[in-house]
């Protein structure tokens, strides 16, 4: 079949785009650089005033904290998984998934519930002696990162396995009797084969992180604000030009930030597959 | 050039209820070639793994050289293995696939360069040190991993059904090649495969595998011309399987054909079937000396370019086959004629029937 005979297949999918991607993104870009003339003070706002770049600085440190996070604690658990007879495997799975059911306010929520002053953290803490004051855990930047962490980590458990059960095992097996001891064979072949798709993981992770609105609403203090909550605070007040120009600056931080996460992927991928780790 | 003898000493390998491998004995000589030969199931691959040290025997020992490895893991074992679907290491160059094993053992440098640029020319790859392995054909793939398998010089090479995947031609092509590296490198090599062709093709020995245990081994001759059992005799080659009554005075005829047989050593009429190969029957005029002959009705002629396939029904309702070489003055026979059949009574092996 001809490539112009399918084209048509390609028209929902465009349409969908057109409509809810592109559309609005054009208008997000069009009102934050007309309000109603043509003018840049909105961008001159963000840029002169260190409170916005502060918000901008953090939501990309966390947002990399918290890919960075995920990565290291879901590898392992795919590993895991992996090894696993494929019945429990299927099960694990389905454990790992049962959270992603819920909606991420309701799971925002349950922290409050964990680590507020007569939570459950504070209650088992005073049971067992360890202090007599509660401690102060909600409205801190680690309730932010603990929850951030808890919500995105299926996601990169999930990708991180589909990288893994593409390894083929004879691959481990010829490193070993080739003269790889099990770490080595890890090093050598299982981690730069895995390394794609939890580079993967990893952007994904970050990319859902930098948009992130309730949990750092709910769970952070006045330190923890990040873009996305200033866009909120500005919509609120009506100031929809400088919202705008606030997406515009998360839409670009987020793209520019994937291009550069790939690029060091790259660079690490060649690095490793070169002389191994 | 290193080379180990290697033996099996009643392994026996269960998972759970299910004997893979039953009190397995084999002694292999330094530098002999010996194949694994089976259907899915016989024990061949298990007993291949247990050597590798993929898995473990439940019981027994499996010596390389002189000492005893069934409590090593298999880097410590020394063997070069090749995998059924070449396993090569899809992010690695041919260079660093077939570089790896030094690399683990320390080489390095000129000295790395050289030797695997060596091994690349002995498998004629030479030129494809810088491609990764997606760019290879398949035949190209099984040469790199060839390589990969030797370049450390290891005593024993391991080759787990390593021609499967390739087409018919290329398969044959390889087999020549592997007789040659062989020869080259001189190696011990345990070769599991199914193709009971591939196995007479490149073995000094044959283990024909059944049910975790060995049926018969042997040289690719001996198991083909003298098989011991139904299960061997069916399994290499095509053969004629008569059934056997006795007769006076130690003769027996052959049930279907009407035919007296002179004393056949080692049968008795319970459990012995008369094994005759089709090149060994072949037209005869009326009662030649020596010759066991019988009338006989052609029922399908399968035409075949430098041999034919004759079936046949014999006047007694056995059906059998035979084949013709097309030697000089030999002419094509046509279905439904009458002809008399007839067969060396040394070429005729008496076997153990199947139980089963």
């Amino acid at each position: 079949m001809k490539f112009r005979q399918i084209l048509w297949l390609f028209l929902p999918a465009t349409l969908l785009l057109v409509a809810f991607i592109a559309a609005p993104s054009f208008d997000l870009f069009r009102a934050s650089v007309f309000d109603p003339d043509f003018t840049t003070e909105h961008f001159e706002r963000l840029i002169n005033r260190s409170v916005y770049l502060d918000v901008m600085w953090r939501t990309i440190r966390v947002s990399l904290t918290v890919a960075v996070l995920c990565t290291l604690i879901g590898y392992p658990v795919a590993f895991f998984i992996n090894l696993q007879p494929r019945r429990r495997q299927t099960l694990l799975l389905f454990l790992i998934l049962i959270p992603m059911w819920m909606s991420i306010l309701i799971r925002t929520y349950a922290w409050i519930v964990i680590l507020g002053r007569d939570g459950l953290v504070n209650q088992m803490l005073a049971m067992l002696g360890l202090a007599t004051e509660p401690m102060q855990m909600l409205y801190t930047s680690g309730a932010v990162l603990a929850a951030m962490v808890q919500i995105l980590l299926p996601i990169q458990i999930l990708t991180c396995y589909a990288a893994m059960t593409e390894i083929d095992f004879d691959l481990i097996r010829a490193a070993r009797v080739l003269g790889a001891r099990p770490r080595q064979a890890l090093a050598r072949v299982f981690l730069p084969l895995s390394l794609d798709g939890t580079l993967t993981g990893l952007v994904i992770v970050f990319m859902l992180s930098m948009g992130f609105f309730i949990t750092p609403a709910l769970l952070g203090g006045r330190q923890d604000t990040m873009i996305a909550n200033l866009i909120e605070f500005q919509v609120q007040r009506l100031n929809w030009s400088f919202a705008a120009a606030l997406g515009v600056v998360l839409l670009v931080l987020t793209v520019g930030m994937i291009v550069a996460l790939r690029g060091a992927g790259k660079l690490l991928a060649r690095r490793v597959l070169k002389g191994g780790l | 050039m290193s080379v180990a003898d290697l033996s099996f000493n009643q392994v026996t390998k269960r998972f759970g209820k299910v004997v893979a491998l039953d009190k397995f004995d084999l002694d292999v000589a330094p530098g002999e070639f010996v194949t694994f030969l089976g259907p899915s199931g016989s024990g061949k691959t298990t007993a291949l793994n247990i050597l590798a040290g993929f898995a473990a025997a439940t019981e027994g020992d499996v010596r390389i050289g002189d000492r005893s490895v069934v409590n090593l893991p298999p880097e410590k074992r020394n063997v070069g293995m090749v995998f059924q679907s070449y396993s090569l290491f899809p992010h690695l160059t041919v260079f660093e696939n077939v570089a790896f094993p030094l690399r683990l053992r320390g080489t390095r440098g000129a000295a790395l360069t050289a030797r695997v640029i060596a091994a690349l020319e002995m498998v004629h790859l030479g030129d494809y040190a810088a491609r990764m392995p997606s760019e290879l054909s398949g035949g190209q793939r099984q040469r790199v991993a060839f390589a990969r398998a030797v370049i450390f010089d290891p005593p024993v090479l391991l080759m787990d059904e390593p021609l499967s995947a390739l087409d018919l031609k290329l398969r044959e092509q390889m087999q020549l090649e592997i007789k040659r590296f062989h020869a080259q490198i001189g190696c011990t090599i345990i070769f599991v495969t199914h193709d009971q062709g591939e196995a007479l093709t490149l073995s000094d020995r044959v283990a024909v595998m059944r049910d975790g245990q060995i049926a018969q081994v042997g040289s690719p001759q001996e198991i083909y011309d003298r098989p011991n059992s139904q299960y061997v005799a069916e399994f290499i080659g095509r053969t004629n399987l008569f059934r056997l009554n006795a007769g006076q005075g130690g003769t027996w005829t052959i049930d279907g054909l009407g035919v007296t047989m002179p004393p056949v050593r080692g049968a008795n009429a319970t459990n012995t079937l008369l094994s005759v190969r089709p090149e060994k029957i072949r037209p005869v005029d009326s009662d030649e000396a020596g010759q066991v002959s019988f009338d006989a009705r052609l029922t399908q002629v399968i035409f075949q370019g430098d041999h034919v396939q004759y079936e046949a029904v014999s006047s007694g309702g056995s059906p059998l086959y035979f084949q013709d070489y097309r030697g000089p003055g030999t002419h094509l026979m046509k279905r439904g004629e009458q002809i008399r059949l007839g067969f060396d009574p040394g070429d005729a092996v008496p076997v153990a029937r199947d139980v089963a």
